[in-house]
């Protein structure tokens, strides 16, 4: 197995982890990691983890669903402005540095680590 | 449902997609919240509920940013369909270890993320 191969399973692995242990977490593993490891640029690890994310989590509902947890109305009353916002949010991304995208993204970082500790 | 809280709710979609889409996450730290606190759902169905969000509007994000020319489409689905075993992984660790032991874990996992993005990043062989 190649190092870089090796290294998208290490990804993929940590992000189910943590996904598993805490119900959310695969964007906030996924993005920095990409980064670190595999050296992409903050624009390419945001577009490549939202595709990893459609399959998590269209696994994730798709077994909710299974047991009845899902309300569709209630995600779609809530994912069409979301729709909205993440066109507005991709769009925002191409205009800004990719330097002040990482900050922010340690930003949200730093957020979640405190929303988990306190 | 009120127009107030009709209006909070699109709000907080909205900011949750904003979120998304600018940094690559699914937005479920928002949406969660946002339908326990103004849609009254219980924590496990807003969980349930947030993920299918979540596929949508990641998806949205996804497809703009492959038009965009971002978009590296097989590492993603390579994470994606491998994720699954680190889920099983991860329910099997949360049923043997303190959940206030792994809390303080993924915090400090998630800081010295957030000190690497901030300190700036090496080149990093590809």
């Amino acid at each position: 197995m190649s190092s870089r191969l090796a290294r998208l399973v290490a990804i993929a692995t940590a992000a189910g982890v943590f996904s598993g242990l805490f119900g959310v977490g695969g964007g906030t593993i996924i993005v920095p990691l990409l980064i670190i490891w595999l050296g992409y640029g903050e624009r390419e690890a945001a577009a490549t983890s939202l595709a990893a994310i459609v399959l998590i989590g269209a696994l994730g509902a798709g077994v909710h669903g299974l047991y009845g947890n899902v309300d569709p109305l209630a995600a779609l009353l809530i994912a069409v402005p979301a729709v909205v916002g993440a066109l507005a949010g991709t769009a925002l991304q191409q205009r800004i540095e990719p330097r002040r995208v990482a900050l922010a993204f340690a930003a949200l970082l730093v957020a979640s680590a405190a929303v988990l500790v306190f | 449902m009120d127009p107030v809280e009709l209006a909070a709710i699109l709000a907080v979609g909205f900011v949750a997609g904003v979120t998304s889409g600018l940094l690559g996450v699914g937005g479920g730290v928002i949406f969660v919240p946002g339908l326990v606190i103004l849609l009254g759902e219980g924590q496990l169905e807003a969980e349930a509920t947030s993920l299918l969000a979540v596929v949508v509007v990641a998806g949205a994000g996804a497809w703009r940013q492959q038009h965009y020319g971002n978009l590296r489409l097989r590492d993603g689905v390579l994470i994606g369909v491998l994720s699954p075993v680190g889920v099983v992984a991860g329910v099997v660790i949360a049923n043997e270890v303190p959940e206030r032991g792994l809390e303080i874990g993924f915090a400090v996992v998630q800081l010295y993320f957030a000190w690497r993005l901030v300190r700036g990043l090496p080149e990093a062989p590809a």
